[in-house]
């Protein structure tokens, strides 16, 4: 870098005029001030940037992955996750479950918080009443009915109404805050958009974790400093961190190029190969957890926004699987997502289901297709809506575009509505009436479980949404409702994963959606940093290391 | 002149309610925002909660009443996406779009000017052209353009300045200054100069023509014939003559420069006011959005009114005109 500074002068020497000379003079003179400035040597500093915002610094805000990744690197929870997924202790040593309805956590000894204060269980169950209480997008973390208590003052045990295989599933999210600092800088209240004054834990944090936040300018600039006290061996080597948004695409990858950051996300698939053939950066490249897949409503007894009057075609199974048919995936595969997205038979990654490669998806023929289609009743096709976001997934609308080439080709005609994902949502989901024939959404359960898919996604729903919240389609079989109930309370792991097995099978032979791929992440890197991709794509930058 | 004053701001209260009216009547149309606000998991009893609590299901018109209400009182609201107070926000943000804007106006003048009189005076020089050439670049690129450009020639081919953001920031009191650290200063040279570049077009251009026309008349030739040096009657007499058409242009170019930030902080990340609006058009933001139009529409009436009432000052003629108007 300092050599890089001394090297504007030179441009401008040739001219004798004053103002260049002047120009030159401050030039230099930057370069020299920031020479002086720069730290030692033995520091490094990581900086990285993201296309949107870290706002609050309130754990319990924003339940979106970016955020619980870079929170994670300062907060910690009683589970972890590590760099498979896989559930391991965190600030909780051991576990139990003691019988069904009671779990018992034995927490780690010797750990403080930032400010010194020691973790104990009364932090915990701080922590419990906080994450459900008015405000908290985090409720789902623990159920409504379970009751915390404390043995002493490193043991506390949860007692449930139901039994819950899968109690812990989403615990390395649910952050434990200090009671005592919370109580003390009047912070007991969730940061919220109803609040009239921001509280002090939206622009400060207390955690037990790798990192401690130095200064946060939400939507500008945060600065995360190495924590010294860390109960754990830091398998990173940074002293720094500084997290910058960066949104126009263009500005974030010549960031990267310019050597400016080390760590960008997400990488426009246009620039991919640039960033790739540049010795200086590398692009890492995995399938993430998320899935993409089309809702056909099956709900109502007349199709909106098409030309079929007086019935629905998509409440016959031939036609969902007529559609299903007719969409060429790899073609998606190879033009649209140029070979990153991983096609997908179910509406969950496979990696999160160990029976999830059991299922292949029907296979792409236009032929058989057609046929389904008259079958129906719809030798010639019929017209629809396809609503889709523009700026929510990774080539979302270039996805919709394909989809609808392909299906003109059985003489189904598709009006593409591609909007901003913001108007998308404000029709798509229960508040707007799922105001909706045919859609594009994508999904990745919180809990990275089944059950969360069974629910939110092919849930029997009511005309609210209670049921299946983000089940666009209204898909509702009496059956998997049944299974996931079944699921919800099996403890026994290889049962549970026939009933799952069970129910997804129905789903695939139904065609409640339309399932496409697993989309890829996609992150920029500088080649100086060695860095974990996680599937959920939360960036933990306590795995990173830096030359 | 105080009658005048006064009808003045009476004007510009119905132009801010009209802004405000108009902008909120659009806001209907940027989507949704509690999906944005909360996570996927949360349900929709706890959406509907939200909804309500924040006002949103009242009626544009009572929503907008709501507002005007709370603007009286300084009440912007909180920003659905940072959970924090508006105008906390805006003052946050206000400092770096105010620098970026000055150093724009700063560069424009500074460098348009001096391009203006020498391509006046020698109008048929090779320089003139290509200056003219340059300037017909800035007047028609688009803005966006040019700050890639200049960040790909500049951050990432040569290396020398940077590509995003303030650089190291000084509080000084509630204003963060970029301007007193080096990596601040460089960090400012391309915005300055991408939001600055179609204004010092339009200052060259402007002196240009201007120049032309003086140094056609008479006085002009007079001096000549005095035997005054060139530089005395080109700067002394011909560039001092052009400047009050200029300084008028200049004036209220720095609204449009302040409004028109908003391009150029978002190409640059520069954690300006204009960067903010349009995060808060993707994320449905509706009070900061509103805030955001309510002070850019101050903003144009304020330069407005010190620009008509600089006038009723400067030009004589408008004060007798009322004088006899009232007799």
């Amino acid at each position: 870098m300092k050599l890089r500074h001394d090297a504007p002068a030179l441009p401008f020497a040739a001219g004798p005029n004053k103002d260049t000379d002047m120009f030159r003079s401050l030039l230099l003179a930057g370069s020299v001030a920031l020479m002086l400035t720069a730290s030692p040597a033995s520091a490094v500093t990581f900086k990285y940037a993201f296309q949107g915002d870290l706002k609050s610094l309130d754990p319990y805000t924003l339940n979106e992955s970016f955020t619980q990744g870079a929170l994670g690197n300062v907060y910690e929870g009683l589970t972890k996750r590590d760099k498979d997924l896989k559930i391991i202790p965190g600030l909780a040593e051991k576990w139990e479950v003691v019988d069904p309805l009671k779990w018992r956590f034995h927490l780690r000894k010797g750990v403080k918080f930032a400010d010194g204060t020691p973790f104990t269980a009364d932090d915990v169950l701080f922590s419990l009443e906080r994450v459900r209480s008015e405000g908290s997008d985090f409720k789902t973390r623990v159920p409504a009915d379970m009751v915390g208590q404390k043995v002493d003052d490193h043991t506390v045990e949860f007692i449930l109404k139901t039994p819950n295989p899968i109690l812990h599933a989403e615990w390395d999210t649910w952050y434990m805050l200090s009671k005592s600092w919370a109580e003390k800088n009047n912070s007991v209240a969730v940061q919220a958009a109803t609040m009239q004054q921001q509280s002090f834990i939206a622009r400060n944090a207390n955690g037990t974790g790798a990192f401690v936040i130095e200064s946060h300018e939400p939507g500008v600039k945060t600065v995360f400093k190495k924590n010294p006290n860390w109960w754990n061996k830091p398998e990173h080597n940074l002293d720094e961190v500084i997290f910058t948004t960066i949104k126009s695409d263009a500005t974030r990858v010549a960031a990267l190029l310019s050597g400016e950051v080390d760590w960008i996300e997400p990488v426009p698939v246009q620039d991919a190969q640039r960033i790739s053939s540049n010795p200086a950066t590398k692009l890492l490249t995995g399938a993430e957890a998320r899935t993409i897949f089309l809702n056909m409503d099956q709900k109502r007894d007349e199709l909106l926004y098409s030309n079929v009057k007086g019935k629905n075609p998509f409440k016959d199974v031939r036609v969902r699987k007529a559609l299903y048919q007719a969409i060429d995936i790899e073609a998606i595969k190879a033009k649209v997502m140029r070979g990153t997205s991983v096609p997908s038979a179910l509406l969950i990654a496979p990696s999160l289901f160990s029976r999830g490669g059991e299922f292949k998806r029907h296979p792409y023929d236009v032929e058989a297709s057609k046929k389904l289609l008259a079958e129906a009743g719809y030798p010639n096709g019929f017209e629809v809506a396809l609503d889709c976001p523009n700026d929510r997934y990774v080539n979302d609308e270039a996805i919709c575009q394909a989809v609808a080439a392909m299906l003109a080709r059985i003489n189904v005609k598709i009006n593409l509505r591609a909007v901003p994902k913001a108007q998308f949502f404000a029709r798509a989901l229960a508040a707007g009436g799922y105001d909706t024939s045919f859609s594009l959404l994508g999904w990745t359960p919180g809990s990275l479980d089944s059950w969360n898919v069974l629910l939110n996604l092919a849930g029997c729903r009511d005309d609210k949404g209670i049921g299946g919240p983000f089940n666009f389609g209204g898909y509702c079989n009496p059956k998997v409702d049944a299974l996931a109930k079944q699921i919800l309370v099996e403890t026994d792991i290889k049962k549970r994963d026939e009933l799952i097995f069970q129910a997804f099978t129905i789903l695939h032979e139904e065609v409640s959606h339309l399932p496409l791929h697993q989309q890829s992440l996609s992150w920029g890197i500088s080649s100086k940093v060695s860095v974990v991709q996680r599937a959920d794509n939360q960036f933990l930058f306590y795995w990173a290391r830096k030359e | 002149m105080l009658a005048f004053a006064i009808r003045r701001l009476f004007e510009a209260v119905l132009v801010m309610l009209a802004v405000a009216l108009i902008s909120f009547a659009l806001f209907r149309f940027v989507g949704d925002p509690i999906n944005q606000i909360v996570g996927q998991d949360t349900s929709i009893a706890d959406r509907e909660r939200l909804r309500e609590a924040l006002g949103l299901n009242d009626s544009v018109l009572v929503q907008f009443v709501r507002f005007v209400w709370n603007a009286l009182h300084f009440n912007f609201g909180v920003s659905y996406q940072f959970k924090q107070p508006v105008i906390d926000l805006m003052l946050e943000r206000l400092p770096a779009t105010l620098e970026l804007s000055f150093m724009a106006a700063v560069f424009a003048i500074a460098v348009g000017l001096p391009m203006g009189v020498y391509t006046g005076i020698h109008r048929d020089s090779w320089i003139s052209k290509v200056f003219l050439t340059v300037s017909l670049i800035g007047i028609s690129l688009p803005t966006f353009l040019i700050g890639i450009l200049l960040i790909y020639v500049f951050a990432v081919q040569l290396g020398l300045l940077s590509s995003f953001g303030r650089g190291e920031t000084v509080q000084l009191g509630f204003w963060r200054t970029g301007l007193l650290t080096a990596s601040g200063l460089k960090a400012i040279i391309l915005p300055a100069i991408t939001l600055g570049l179609f204004q010092m077009t339009l200052v060259t251009r402007l002196v240009r023509s201007e120049m032309l026309e003086v140094m056609r008349t008479d006085f002009i030739k007079f001096a000549r014939a005095r035997g005054l040096p060139d530089r005395a009657i080109n700067f002394g007499h011909a560039l001092k003559n052009t400047l009050v058409p200029v300084i008028t242009i200049i004036g209220l170019q720095i609204g449009a420069i302040v409004a028109f930030s908003i391009i150029t902080e978002t190409v640059f990340q520069w954690p300006g006011m204009g960067l903010l609006f349009i995060q808060s058009v993707t994320f449905a933001d509706v009070p900061v959005m509103a805030a955001y139009l309510c002070l850019i529409a101050l903003f144009f009436v304020f330069i407005n009114l010190v620009v008509d009432l600089l006038y009723y000052a400067v030009d004589p003629r408008l004060r007798l005109d009322r004088t006899a108007a009232a007799h």
